[in-house]
C-alpha cells in the first residue's frame, strides 16, 4: 500500500510538472502512455527491450562469473592479489565511456564489442566485492572441513559458497544496476537496436514522448526483475538467519 | 591401531614478533579402545596439541604417528557448526554414509531428536555442543578428539552431557583423546590420564585407571582426584578450589 501511494505521488508530480513546463518539454502521462502503446502495437518496443535484456543477461553473467572467480583467487592467494591489484585499480577508475569507445574502435561496431565493454565495466566491482568475501572466510570452519576430510566440491558448496553468498548477492545487486546504466550508452554509441539506440533516435528527433516511453518501459522491466527475481533470491539465501538482516 | 605422539617443541610468534614456547616436550601413546585425557591448567597448550594431532598445524618439532587412513572425529571447543545448514544436515554432511537408524539412535542419546530441523543459530550452547558431538560420532571415527567438550556449561548440564559422552564412548572401540582442565571430568571419562605442566607444556605424570567407567564409585574417584592433585603441586586445597 505505501508503495502504491508513493507511485501515485510520483505520477501526480509528473502531471503537475508537465502543466507547468508545457507539453513540449515534459509531456503528460497520457501522451507518453499512448506513445508506449503505439510502440508496443508495432512490436518495436518488445524487440528493443528484448535486445537490451539479452545484452544485459550476457554481460552480467560473463562479468559475474569471471569477476567472482578472479575475486576469490585474489582473496585466497597472496601472489594473485599482488599481481592483479594494479589492473583492478586501473579498471575500477576507468570511465565507462572510454572502455566502450575503445572496444568499438578495436573490435568494430559489433555485438561482441558491446557485450565485452559492458562486462569489463562491471567486472572490477565484482572482483573487489568477492575478494573481500574470500578474505573474510572463517578459518575455524575451514579447519572443521579439513579435519572431517570433506571432499573439495562438498566443502565449496556447503562451507564456502554460503559464506560468499552475501558478497555474491551484493556484487550482483550493485553490478546489475551498473549494467542497466551502461548498456544504454553502449547501444547509443554503436548498436542498431535496443532501448539505448531508440532513445538516441528519439533524442535526435526531439520526440520526447517516445523517449520517455522507452525509458519508462525499461524502468518497469528493471523493477520487475528486481522484485520478482533478485529479492526472492536474496530472501532464500538468508532464510537461516534468525532475523532477516 | 595406535596413536604415538612425541612433540619436542612448538613455538608461537605473536603479532609483536616475540616468540614463546607453548609446548616444551609431551610424549604419550594410545591404543584402540583407550580414552586418553590430557589434563592441565588453562592455556598450557592443550588445544595447540590437538590441532597438531589432527594435522591442522604442521609447524612443530617432533613426531606424530596416526593410524593410517584414520577417520577423525573432532569436537572443537566452540561447536563450529555451519549456521546455514540444519542440525541434521550438519551431521549428514560429514557422514554421508551413516544410516538413518544409527543417526536416530545417536540423536536419541544426545537428546537432539526434537532439534533435527533447527538451525544452529536457534540452539543454546549446550545443544550446539551436542550437535558437534553427534557430528563427531556420526563419522564412526577411528580417532576421536574432544577439546573441552564440557567447558562453560552449568554443572547439571555438564554432568548429563558427560554421561552421554561416556555411553557413546563405550559403544565403539576407537582411540579417544580428551582435553580438559577439569580433573573431575578427566577421572570420570578417562582410562589413561596425562598430567601436563603449565605453559610450556611438559609431561608431569601418567595415571592408569583400571576400573571401567561405569563401575567407578564416588570414593574411588575422590581418591584418584586427590592423588592427581598431589602429583600436580602437592597442594590439594589449591587445585580443589579451581
Amino acid at each position: 500500500m505505501p508503495r502504491l501511494l508513493s507511485f501515485a505521488a510520483l505520477l501526480a508530480s509528473w502531471w503537475i510538472g508537465s502543466l507547468l513546463a508545457g507539453d513540449a518539454k515534459l509531456p503528460p502521462p497520457p501522451a507518453v502512455l499512448s506513445a508506449m502503446i503505439a510502440e508496443a502495437r508495432s512490436g518495436d518496443l518488445f524487440f528493443h527491450l528484448g535486445m537490451t535484456l539479452a545484452r544485459v543477461a550476457l554481460a552480467f553473467t560473463l562479468a559475474m562469473s569471471l569477476g567472482a572467480a578472479i575475486g576469490y583467487l585474489m582473496g585466497r592467494v597472496r601472489l594473485a592479489d599482488r599481481l592483479g591489484d594494479p589492473w583492478l585499480i586501473l579498471l575500477l577508475n576507468l570511465p565507462a565511456l572510454v572502455v566502450i569507445v575503445l572496444a568499438y574502435i578495436w573490435a568494430g561496431l559489433t555485438e561482441v564489442a558491446a557485450i565485452a565493454a559492458i562486462a569489463i565495466n562491471k567486472l572490477p566491482t565484482a572482483v573487489v566485492t568477492l575478494r573481500e568475501g574470500a578474505r573474510a572466510l572463517d578459518a575455524a570452519l575451514d579447519e572443521m572441513s579439513t579435519v572431517f576430510a570433506l571432499p573439495r566440491w562438498k566443502k565449496f558448496r556447503h562451507v564456502i559458497l554460503p559464506q560468499l553468498s552475501p558478497y555474491i548477492a551484493a556484487a550482483a545487486r550493485s553490478g546489475l544496476s551498473l549494467v542497466w546504466k551502461i548498456v544504454l550508452v553502449a547501444e547509443l554509441l554503436g548498436r542498431p537496436n535496443g532501448v539505448g539506440f531508440e532513445i538516441g533516435v528519439a533524442f535526435q528527433l526531439f520526440d520526447i514522448p517516445r523517449l520517455l516511453a522507452y525509458s519508462l518501459s525499461f524502468a518497469v522491466v528493471v523493477l520487475l526483475i528486481e522484485t520478482l527475481l533478485v529479492q526472492p533470491f536474496e530472501a532464500r539465501l538468508s532464510r537461516w538467519r534468525p532475523r532477516a538482516a | 591401531m595406535r596413536l604415538e605422539v612425541d612433540i619436542t617443541g612448538k613455538t608461537f610468534r605473536n603479532a609483536a614478533g616475540e616468540t614463546h614456547d607453548v609446548i616444551a616436550g609431551v610424549t604419550f601413546a594410545l591404543d584402540a579402545g583407550e580414552v586418553g585425557v590430557l589434563v592441565g591448567p588453562s592455556g598450557c597448550g592443550k588445544s595447540t596439541m590437538l590441532r597438531i594431532l589432527a594435522g591442522l598445524d604442521p609447524d612443530f618439532h617432533g613426531r606424530v604417528s596416526r593410524p593410517a587412513n584414520a577417520r577423525v572425529g573432532f569436537v572443537f571447543q566452540e561447536p563450529r557448526l555451519l549456521p546455514w545448514r540444519s542440525v541434521e544436515e550438519n551431521v549428514r554432511l560429514v557422514a554421508p554414509r551413516a544410516d538413518a537408524a544409527k543417526l536416530a539412535a545417536l540423536f536419541e542419546v544426545l537428546e537432539l531428536s526434537a532439534h533435527r530441523n533447527h538451525f544452529p543459530g536457534e540452539l543454546s550452547l549446550g545443544l550446539a555442543r551436542r550437535v558437534a558431538l553427534a557430528r563427531a560420532f556420526a563419522v564412526e571415527p577411528d580417532l576421536l578428539i574432544l577439546d573441552e567438550p564440557l567447558a562453560s556449561l552449568d554443572a547439571a548440564l555438564a554432568g548429563r552431557l558427560r554421561d552421554q559422552i561416556a555411553v557413546l564412548m563405550d559403544n565403539r572401540s576407537m582411540i579417544t583423546l580428551l582435553v580438559t582442565h577439569d580433573v573431575d571430568d578427566a577421572v570420570r571419562l578417562g582410562d589413561r590420564l596425562f598430567l601436563l605442566s603449565p605453559r610450556p607444556a611438559r609431561n608431569l605424570a601418567e595415571l592408569r585407571i583400571a576400573a571401567p567407567r561405569n563401575k567407578r564409585g564416588d570414593a574411588e574417584i575422590a581418591a584418584i582426584k586427590l592423588d592427581i592433585m598431589r602429583r600436580i603441586n602437592g597442594d590439594a586445597a589449591k587445585l580443589g578450589a579451581s
